[in-house]
C-alpha cells in the first residue's frame, strides 16, 4: 500500500472482503478448497459473485460448482476435512441448510466428539440470508440459534468488511466447523477495507460505541439498525453502548457482562425471530449473572413470529428498525 | 469368464479368516448382552460376512470405509483390533472413541475406519469427500461407502452417486442388500433392483450375490482397480440376508420363516469353510486352529474391556471442541 492510499483510506465492501479472504487463504494454504452451487466462474462465481476469480486463479480442481445438492456438499466438505483438507462449502442461502441438516448436525458438530478426539472436521460453512429483498419466506430466515444450540459447531455473523474477512480467516483457520452467516442487503455497502492477514478472533465481541445508560447487542445487518439509534438515543440524553456480537456460538460473555454490568440495562436485538432465539440464551445469562445490578428487565428485539412475509409493508415490520430500538432503549432508561 | 479376478489360496483362507472373526464376534456379542454383562444396541451383521471380508482383502489401510450401525463386520474385516472395538461398546476410556461413540459410531483412523454413523444413508455424501480428498492428492487411495437397501430410497445416495458420478471419484458404494429395512422388506419399498440405479447417474452397477466370496471378491476387485485407476465409482449391490431382527431384542416376527430358515441352512461362513477344505486350500487342522485363536483372541477382548475404566466426567468437556471447554 503506497503512501496516497495511507492518507485516503481504502474502501472494499463485504462481498469484496470475503472473496479476498478466500483468495488469501487458497494462496497461503493448498488444503483450503471450496465447493458450492454456481461457485466457479463458468457459472459466474456465486449468485453474488463472492468467489469470482477463484477458480480461474487456483483452479476448477480446488474451486468447484456442484450438483444442488446440499447433502453431498457438506459431505463432501466433511470428508475432504476428515484427511487434511479445510474446505469451504457454501450453501447459497441459509434456508437450504435445512436440507443439509444431519450433515451439518449429526456430523459436521459430532465426529470429534464421537471419534474420541481422532478426527475432526475443520470445514466452513458459508451461507447467506437476511431480508430486505422481497424473497418471501424460505430465502431470508435467519436460523442462526438452529446451530447455536447445537454442540460443536461455531457461529459467525459480521457487520463489516474488516470482520467479514478477519472472520473468514480466523473460521479457515479453526480446527472445528464454523458457520459463517453472510447477510445479502449489506454485501455491496462500503467500508474501510481490511488489510492483508488481518483476523478477527471467534468469540470475541466489537464495542463499536460506549455509552453508560443501556447496552445495545447485535449483529449482522442489524448493526446498520442500531448505529443510527445511537446517535439518536444521544440525542435524546441517553448514552448507549452498542456491542456488535460478532460471534453468536460462543457468544463474549466477558464483554457483554462487563457492559451490562456498567450500564444496568440491556436491548437484545436480531432479525432472527425472537422466542427461543439467540436473544433469549443473551437475556438468560445477564439474569443468571447480574440478577441485583439490573436496573430493568432484558429486552428483546426480534423478528416477528411469522414466516418472512413477501409484501414489502410487511416485510420492512418483521424485522427490528432504527425506531423500535430507540424506543425500547428509552423505556429501559426510564426504569 | 477367464479375466475375472480370483482369490489365491491364502487370500481365500485370509477371507475365510475375515468370515470366522466376524461370526465368532457376533455369537460372543449376543451372548454377553445376554448374559448381562454388557447393555448396547447391537445390531447383528450375521448372514453378512462375506461382504466385507471379500472386499476388504482388495484394500490397504490407506484405504478408508465408511460404515454404519450395522457395522461391526465392516470394521473387523479392515483390521479394527478386537480390544479397541470391546472396549468401545463397553464404553470405556480404553475404546477406540474412550467410550463417547459407542457402537454406532466406531472410528478408527489407523486402519482407515473414517466414519460409523447411526443415521441411513449417511455414510455416502462423507465418502465421496474422503475420495474427493484422495484425487486431489493423487494418492491412489479409494474409499468404500457401506450402506443398506433402506439407505437406497433416502435422498443422500442419489446425491452422492450423482456427484460421485460427475466428479469420477474413487469411491465404490456397497449396498449390502440384506433384504430388509428395518421391519419392512425390501420389495415393499422398491420396485427395482438397486444395482440398476447406476445407470441413472451414469456409473456401472452389478448385481452380486454376496455370500459368494469369489463373486464378491471378483467384482469388488474390479470395481476397487477402476477407482485406483481414475476409471469413476462402481454401485455394487451385493444380495445377503440378515439372520436376525433390526436390533438385538427385535422379536423378528415380521421376517418369513420358511425364508429364514433357508437362509441359515446356507450360512455362508460354514459353506465357505467346507468349501476350503474341499478344493484342498485348507485343512480342518488349520481352520480349527484359526477359529480357536480367534476365540481366545476375543475372550482377551472382552475381559479387557470389562475391567477397563469408564471415562471420567470431564470428557463431558473434552472433544467438543479443539480446545476443552471450561
Amino acid at each position: 500500500m503506497n503512501a496516497q492510499s495511507n492518507v485516503k483510506a481504502a474502501k472494499a465492501n463485504i462481498l469484496q472482503a470475503i472473496n479476498a479472504a478466500i483468495a488469501d487463504a487458497m494462496e497461503a494454504d493448498d488444503n483450503v478448497i471450496a465447493l458450492g452451487e454456481d461457485l466457479a466462474d463458468p457459472e459466474e462465481g456465486g449468485v453474488c459473485g463472492v468467489t469470482k476469480g477463484l477458480s480461474s486463479r487456483f483452479g476448477e480442481h480446488r474451486v468447484r460448482s456442484t450438483p444442488i445438492s446440499e447433502q453431498a456438499i457438506i459431505g463432501a466438505a466433511i470428508g475432504a476435512s476428515l484427511v487434511g483438507f479445510k474446505p469451504i462449502a457454501e450453501i447459497m442461502l441459509m434456508n437450504f441448510t435445512t436440507v443439509a441438516m444431519d450433515m451439518i448436525v449429526n456430523h459436521a458438530a459430532k465426529l470429534r466428539f464421537m471419534s474420541g478426539g481422532q478426527t475432526h472436521v475443520p470445514i466452513v460453512i458459508r451461507t447467506m440470508t437476511g431480508t430486505g429483498f422481497a424473497s418471501g419466506g424460505q430465502h431470508c430466515d435467519y436460523l442462526e440459534a438452529w446451530f447455536a444450540h447445537t454442540a460443536g459447531i461455531k457461529v459467525v455473523a459480521p457487520s463489516s468488511p474488516k470482520d467479514a474477512y478477519g472472520l473468514m480467516r480466523s473460521a479457515i483457520d479453526d480446527p472445528d466447523p464454523v458457520l459463517f452467516i453472510e447477510n445479502l442487503p449489506t454485501y455491496w455497502s462500503p467500508a474501510e477495507a481490511p488489510e492483508k492477514g488481518h483476523r478477527v478472533p471467534i468469540g470475541k465481541a466489537n464495542v463499536l460505541s460506549e455509552g453508560s445508560d443501556v447496552t445495545i447487542i447485535a449483529y449482522a445487518r442489524m448493526i446498520q439498525e442500531a448505529m443510527p439509534a445511537v446517535a439518536k438515543l444521544k440525542e435524546a440524553g441517553i448514552s448507549a453502548e452498542l456491542i456488535d456480537l460478532r460471534t453468536i456460538a460462543p457468544w463474549d460473555q466477558e464483554t457483554v457482562l462487563k457492559s451490562v454490568g456498567k450500564t444496568g440495562r440491556a436491548v437484545i436485538v436480531h432479525e432472527a425471530v425472537t422466542p427461543f432465539g439467540a436473544g433469549a440464551e443473551i437475556a438468560a445469562v445477564l439474569n443468571e449473572q447480574l440478577f441485583g445490578k439490573l436496573k430493568a428487565p432484558v429486552k428483546r428485539l426480534g423478528g416477528a413470529f411469522c414466516p418472512v412475509p413477501f409484501s414489502k409493508p410487511l416485510e420492512t415490520a418483521f424485522a427490528p428498525q432504527t425506531a423500535d430500538i430507540v424506543a425500547a432503549a428509552e423505556a429501559l432508561a426510564k426504569s | 469368464m477367464s479375466n475375472r479376478a480370483t482369490p489365491d489360496a491364502a487370500t481365500q483362507i485370509e477371507i475365510y479368516r475375515r468370515m470366522a472373526l466376524i461370526k465368532a464376534n457376533d455369537e460372543r456379542s449376543r451372548k454377553v448382552i445376554m448374559n448381562g454383562r454388557l447393555v448396547m444396541p447391537y445390531y447383528s451383521p450375521r448372514g453378512q460376512e462375506v461382504i466385507p471380508s471379500a472386499i476388504s482383502v482388495n484394500l490397504t489401510d490407506e484405504d478408508y470405509i465408511c460404515t454404519i450401525y450395522r457395522g461391526s463386520h465392516d470394521q473387523l474385516a479392515k483390521g479394527l483390533p478386537l480390544k479397541d472395538l470391546w472396549a468401545e461398546v463397553a464404553g470405556r476410556t480404553t475404546g477406540t472413541c474412550k467410550g463417547k461413540g459407542g457402537p454406532m459410531h466406531v472410528t478408527y483412523p489407523t486402519k482407515g475406519i473414517m466414519v460409523t454413523t447411526g443415521i441411513v444413508g449417511s455414510t455416502m455424501p462423507i465418502a465421496n469427500g474422503l475420495a474427493w480428498g484422495s484425487q486431489l492428492r493423487g494418492d491412489g487411495r479409494v474409499t468404500v461407502a457401506s450402506f443398506g437397501d433402506g439407505a437406497a430410497n433416502i435422498g443422500a445416495f442419489h446425491e452422492s452417486l450423482n456427484l460421485a458420478a460427475v466428479w469420477k471419484l474413487p469411491v465404490i458404494f456397497v449396498c449390502q442388500n440384506n433384504e430388509w429395512g428395518e421391519h419392512t422388506a425390501y420389495d415393499k419399498t422398491s420396485n427395482v433392483k438397486v444395482a440398476d440405479r447406476a445407470a441413472a447417474y451414469g456409473m456401472p452397477g452389478v448385481r452380486v450375490d454376496g455370500n459368494d466370496p469369489f463373486e464378491m471378491y471378483a467384482i469388488a476387485s474390479e470395481a476397487i482397480a477402476r477407482a485406483r485407476a481414475g476409471e469413476g465409482p462402481t454401485l455394487i449391490e451385493a444380495m445377503t440376508y440378515r439372520f436376525f431382527g433390526h436390533v438385538f431384542g427385535d422379536a423378528d416376527a415380521y421376517m418369513d420363516k420358511a425364508r429364514k430358515e433357508e437362509a441359515m441352512a446356507n450360512d455362508p461362513v460354514p459353506r465357505f469353510r467346507a468349501q476350503l477344505i474341499e478344493s484342498g486350500i485348507a485343512t480342518e487342522e488349520l481352520l480349527a486352529e484359526m477359529e480357536a485363536a480367534i476365540e481366545k483372541d476375543i475372550d482377551e477382548a472382552v475381559e479387557f474391556a470389562l475391567a477397563s475404566d469408564f471415562p471420567g466426567v470431564e470428557e463431558l468437556k473434552r472433544d467438543v471442541f479443539a480446545e476443552e471447554m471450561a
